[in-house]
């Protein structure tokens, strides 16, 4: 008889969903569904507030990475309004979001994934988290509480708050870097650059080369990806062209406000999560061996669609990364190699700012004028592309908000990986609660 | 030895969950003493079994219960009831449990203006009928905060709460203290700026450019916002956003309270008490463009915000 497995609640990953397998009489996996079970309807409630106000409201759709919904929204009321901010604040935004970024990098490696790797993904889950690692590796456990806690404290020494920032405005940021700041800031900058450095050591040495097998099986689909880049190719979290790359390697960039030409969304009848695909590719298709239209966000699609790291240490990563593993690199787990890739350019960019002169200028907003408009403002959450698309009214009150976020944009590749990781793992039956962990860290690469 | 505790999200950010890690050093000292019997964001264990064949919500037996989020879904309401039962002490985690939090301005509409929205008018979304599965839990008529549906023991509010209270009142329940509020002080009572009870009067200014402040200056040298003649909070706000040490949070970055810890005692309106301390620094409160939602935006649950009737265009 057929039955059902279902994972509920899927953790160590923010938020809610719910994972059903479904196998047939022979015990052969022939479904799976990965439910997302919450909506909270930001795109409904904002309308008629304040543009103003956005940045630090919307900031509230993600705990972990509210600063990247914060910048976001900030940069979609400088197109409601029609303004550029002043280059210090631009400096500003980018130093708060790569710091920002360090802290959350940390958070997933070793806090959420790390279980998975250094206790082992078959063992016991009562062991398998973050209470096993700190009897684990009770050293390198301290020291990722006090890096964690470093990068709040920086943030919220002179922005006043870690989560939920209020500190991006239209038109710039709200006060400038006092030179006493900075001089507190670049020493802890330093650190968490050190960190980022002994991070990346210590996976490539001590996880990653036990993993091999697991990575090159576990939750491997082949599709596209979608990330920003500088105009020079460079991978950039802030600002940039946006950059759609296909299945096969090829690319097509496009700008903030083409979106609508090359994004859909689909939706499902099993999930509050809608699913985004490549317009032009196609209609979408959700099967496992001929996908069509699903694109994936997030580092490792930053790390393909870039031509290119901006900081040095980096670059000398990506190059030993694409010797390994080319380009574009299709498998999943390598997500967890990209992050901390990507943790080394956050903490290169955070102390290469905080050295630039620039940084303690004065000037770091343009007033803004209430008028009508329409503004679509990108930048990259460390789980993928945001697209927040404002408009409003001659009085400066929002009238429309589309919002397609981070993890929103791999629901379809995550179901996609969910399926092939279950159909390669549970055969006849045979499953235990190792294997259907194994599916789990399928999701949890894309730290949803 | 250790205490076991059960924690879940309901309708929220995973910004509380965040703000326990960001305890700092002090963790590391206080998980261990901790036994996480369930907690999604950390830890594997599962409702439905770890081999997923149960049927019903497992919640295992815990002294310590910790909600994070309203209630927003039959599901959520439904987790909570079972967690209620079997948490001898309830604490509710952050300003959407307590108050229903920033979601629970969506109560301002009806549950089907917000599914048209979401599913049929987003110039992105093919237009679809609501999603509809067993899988997929209804919501709730309103989105409600944690005492709307259950008794709770300890409210932790903030947006999120500061890390200094959460390790305080968790560890003051670890040694017996099960009762733990902030003092009712004002956000203003914590607050080292200038005041000199007047502004320059006329209309309360929008936030449209930066308030007045020498850059190197602390924040003792800075004027009140209100007094500046723009909209703070600060005065109908309960204090505690700066922890033990700090200074109030948005006011160092120079920017305005919106109320993220909630009204200053139970029963409190701040709406109203915020007209009034506007009126007394010599400015005119009706001005604010969108007072209801601004002032409420963080205390939806309860009633505070809900649909108005329509009203006749001018």
């Amino acid at each position: 008889m057929s039955k059902v497995i279902n994972i509920q609640p899927v953790t160590r990953i923010e938020g809610h969903s719910k994972v059903a397998i479904t196998l047939d009489d022979a015990g052969n996996v022939v479904d799976t569904k990965v439910h997302v079970q919450n909506l909270r309807g930001f795109e409904k409630f904002c309308e008629g507030r304040p543009v103003e106000e956005m940045p630090r409201t919307v900031c509230h759709i993600c705990g972990i990475c509210p600063w990247a919904h914060h910048l976001a929204s900030s940069k979609a009321t400088d197109g409601c309004f029609g303004v550029t901010p002043p280059p210090t604040a631009v400096k500003l935004r980018r130093l708060m979001q790569n710091i920002a970024y360090v802290s959350d990098k940390i958070l997933h490696f070793y806090f959420l994934a790390a279980p998975d790797f250094v206790i082992g993904p078959d063992a016991d889950y009562s062991v398998r988290n973050v209470v096993g690692i700190l009897q684990a590796a009770p050293d390198i456990a301290k020291k990722v509480v006090h890096m964690r806690h470093l990068g709040a404290q920086m943030l919220e020494g002179f922005a006043g708050r870690a989560i939920h920032p209020t500190f991006s405005v239209p038109g710039g940021v709200s006060r400038p870097l006092p030179e006493a700041e900075r001089q507190k800031m670049l020493p802890s900058a330093k650190e968490l650059l050190e960190f980022a450095k002994f991070s990346i050591k210590f996976a490539k040495e001590n996880v990653f080369p036990k993993y091999m097998e697991t990575i090159k099986s576990l939750g491997v689909i082949k599709v596209g990806y979608l990330g920003t880049v500088r105009d020079d190719g460079a991978l950039e979290f802030y600002d940039g062209k946006l950059r759609m790359m296909k299945p096969d390697g090829s690319l097509e960039d496009f700008t903030y406000d083409q979106y609508l030409d090359n994004i859909g969304e689909w939706v499902a009848p099993w999930s509050y999560q809608k699913f985004p695909y490549a317009k032009k590719w196609g209609k979408l298709n959700l099967s496992l061996e001929n996908p069509v239209g699903v694109y994936r966000t997030n580092c490792l699609a930053r790390i393909n669609v870039a031509d290119k790291m901006a900081t040095p240490l980096a670059q000398a990563e990506l190059e030993e990364f694409r010797a390994a593993f080319g380009r574009p690199a299709h498998y999943t787990l390598l997500y967890h190699y990209a992050r901390l890739i990507e943790l080394l350019q956050a903490a290169e960019t955070a102390v290469e700012l905080l050295n630039d002169p620039e940084i303690t200028g004065t000037n770091v907003r343009v007033p803004v004028t209430a008028k009508a408009g329409r503004g679509v403002g990108c930048v990259e959450a460390p789980r993928g592309t945001l697209i927040h698309d404002y408009e409003c009214d001659n009085d400066g009150l929002i009238t429309k908000v589309n919002l397609i976020v981070g993890t929103t944009h791999n629901n379809a590749a995550i179901n996609l990986s969910v399926n092939q990781a279950a159909k390669e793992s549970i055969k006849a039956g045979k499953y235990d609660q190792g294997i259907l962990n194994r599916v789990e860290m399928a999701i949890r690469s894309y730290d949803p | 030895m250790a205490v076991n505790v059960v924690e879940d999200w309901l309708n929220a950010c995973s910004g509380c969950e965040i703000s326990i890690l960001n305890i700092g050093d002090p963790l590391v000292d206080l998980l261990p003493q901790l036994n996480f019997v369930h907690i999604t964001a950390l830890v594997d264990h599962k409702f439905l079994g770890q081999l997923g064949e149960g049927t019903t919500m497992d919640v295992p037996d815990a002294v310590v219960g910790i909600v994070s989020g309203g209630v927003r879904t039959e599901e959520q309401k439904h987790e909570l009831q079972e967690i209620r039962k079997k948490a001898k002490f309830l604490i509710s985690l952050g300003s959407c449990a307590c108050f229903g939090g920033v979601p629970a301005q969506a109560n301002m509409w009806k549950n089907e203006e917000v599914f048209e929205k979401v599913f049929r008018q987003s110039p992105s979304t093919e237009p679809s009928p609501n999603p509809e599965d067993p899988n997929v839990p209804k919501w709730t008529p309103t989105c409600a905060a944690v005492d709307e549906v259950v008794k709770v023991d300890i409210s932790i509010p903030g947006c999120p709460p500061h890390p200094d209270w959460i390790a305080e009142a968790i560890t003051g329940l670890l040694q017996g203290k099960t009762s733990w509020s902030l003092p009712e002080r004002s956000v203003c009572d914590t607050c080292p700026v200038i005041r000199e009870k007047k502004s320059g009067g006329g209309p309360v200014k929008r936030w449209l450019q930066n308030y007045e402040f020498k850059p190197e200056e602390g924040l003792d040298k800075f004027r009140c916002i209100n007094e500046q003649g723009y909209l703070c909070m600060g005065p109908v706000t309960l204090a505690g956003c700066a922890g033990k040490t700090g200074q109030p949070r948005c006011i160092v970055a120079r920017t305005p309270c919106r109320g993220c810890f909630g009204p200053i005692r139970k029963g409190a309106q701040p709406l109203v008490d915020m007209m009034n301390a506007l009126t007394s620094v010599g400015l005119d409160p009706k001005s604010i463009l969108d007072r209801r939602a601004i002032m409420n935006r963080y205390i939806g649950g309860h009633g505070n915000l809900k649909v108005l009737p329509v009203r006749p265009s001018k």
